[in-house]
């Protein structure tokens, strides 16, 4: 097997004494498919805004495609990174918001376009090009002439997740994409993200609640519990036969909250 | 006499009045170019100011609030007096009419660069996320998401200050700008009559004021709520 596409080596997250990420060692395979689960504030979503370069690490190392993430390698050490260094490392991921955050002053298709021919320099008619490919692909080729509030929050979520794919990048982090939506419009959401999931490159980290939908297109799932990885395994591992009391505990309080 | 109008002084107050109006008219042309050209300083000062100010290095954002106090913490009439006397030692001579509208713009660009920056602060977060998830560089960030978004939020508030602006403008009087109410001054002088024009004055100021503020309502309910639309 190659070497994986995201390593966390000791990673920590902390603010002030309060610590989110402790000490957490995590690997994802180049291709798989991984949801994170488990009860908030027990830094889930951290460990995707860690890997946006949102968030900064207060300890350990990061690797994204065998680089350091958050540092140069400098004199044969490792500096905390520069911008430029950022920059090109941000460029293998793609994230997909919560709230969304389209920019609402801009039509789908110019959501769509802005980042591929300001970043990767392509002309306007490739950015378009790409961009109406990817609107078919989520459904929305009639609504590329739409403003974000015309559409339904499933529609903007979908053009969230084709925003994101535009940049063409190896990681796609899910921070909860169905969590703002009203629940009619999850499943059009989980559909398109099905889609994706079927793809062998691309790699998928998710942080979701919606467990049956998680056990259907994981490869792995990890619940995470106080910073660190309580459990993890296959999703018939986990949802079958948990092994932690705690992660049977969470699991039986959203599953009948369901 | 003035501006090559006759004030009739001998059939009463209205006929008195109408022969001054033209006079009061092309002082309140003055007052409103004055208005309008402070106006546009102090927003295009502003904006720059605010984004010097939330200039993520103190070496610019320090200086910059500096200056912003200091602008809004002294007084209009000793800048304007300051610009007109004291300039024009270092060889820098500008007319009174345009000392006067930069006197008024330098004020107010420290009043508006609060406001751009209230408007700046108010893009969400999530903005500014998603803007360098997809690793557009933070200069295009300000000016195709975060501006866009940001002028449209505090134009309102930035119109209330033209209205402002307009009342300050006779305190260009004092550098021999003819604004309306110098105008009004110099016929009170000539004719000791100071009741009439002067009067007409605040009638005059209060419609210009009432027109500017509804421009600016109009605006408010015009102006495109989710940001200026970039297609």
């Amino acid at each position: 097997m190659s070497e994986p596409i995201i390593v966390f080596d000791k990673v920590a997250k902390a603010y002030g004494n309060f610590v989110v990420i402790d000490q957490l060692d995590f690997k994802v395979e180049r291709g798989e498919k991984v949801t994170i689960i488990g009860p908030s504030g027990s830094g889930k979503s951290t460990v995707l805004r860690i890997l946006m370069t949102l968030e900064k690490i207060s300890d350990g190392v990061v690797y994204v495609g065998g680089e350091p993430l958050w540092h140069e390698k400098k004199n044969g050490g490792l500096a905390p990174a520069g911008e430029a260094h950022l920059r090109k490392m941000r460029s293998q991921l793609g994230m997909v918001f919560q709230q969304f955050n389209l920019f609402p002053h801009m039509t789908v298709l110019r959501n769509l376009t802005e980042a591929p021919r300001v970043v990767l320099g392509l002309s306007a008619a490739d950015a378009k090009a790409r961009a109406e490919e990817l609107l078919e692909l989520v459904g929305l080729t009639e609504h590329a002439h739409k403003f974000p509030n015309q559409l339904s929050g499933g529609q903007q979520q979908r053009v969230g997740i084709a925003r994101a794919l535009a940049m063409r990048p190896k990681v796609m982090l899910f921070d909860e994409p169905t969590s703002a939506l009203d629940p009619e419009l999850v499943g059009e959401v989980l559909t398109v993200i099905r889609r994706l999931a079927s793809e062998h490159d691309l790699t998928m980290l998710m942080v979701t609640h919606e467990m049956r939908f998680a056990r259907e297109i994981s490869d792995r799932v990890c619940f995470f519990d106080k910073g660190r990885i309580r459990e993890e395994g296959t999703p018939e591992e986990i949802f079958g036969n948990p092994k932690e009391e705690r992660t049977r505990q969470f699991l039986s309080a959203v599953l009948d909250g369901a | 006499m003035l501006f090559g109008y006759e004030w009739d002084t001998s059939h009463g107050e209205l006929a008195f009045a109408i022969s001054i109006l033209p006079m009061l008219l092309r002082g309140l042309v003055v007052t409103i170019q004055a208005s309008l050209l402070g106006f546009f300083v102090a927003m295009v000062l502003g904006l720059l100011l605010a984004v010097l100010k939330s200039a993520p290095s103190r070496l610019v954002s320090w200086p910059a609030a500096f200056v912003t106090e200091f602008i809004r913490d002294t007084p209009l009439l000793v800048q304007l007096f300051f610009l007109y006397y004291v300039l024009p030692d270092y060889g820098i001579v500008l007319p009174a009419f345009l000392t006067g509208a930069l006197a008024l713009g330098i004020q107010y660009s420290a009043y508006t660069s609060e406001v751009y920056r209230a408007g700046i602060d108010a893009v969400e977060r999530g903005q500014h996320e998603a803007a360098k998830a997809l690793d557009l560089p933070p200069r295009r960030t300000f000016t195709h998401v975060v501006l866009p978004q940001a002028v449209p939020r505090v134009i309102p508030a930035l119109g209330n200050y033209l209205v402002s602006i307009m009342k300050d403008v006779p305190v260009l009087s004092v550098v021999t700008v003819l604004e309306m109410l110098n105008v009004a001054k110099i016929i009170g002088d000539q004719t000791f009559n100071y009741l009439v024009p002067l009067s007409m004055v605040g009638g005059l100021y209060l419609i210009m004021t009432l027109v500017a503020s509804a421009l600016v309502r109009y605006l408010d309910v015009r102006l495109p709520k989710r940001g200026i639309p970039l297609r």
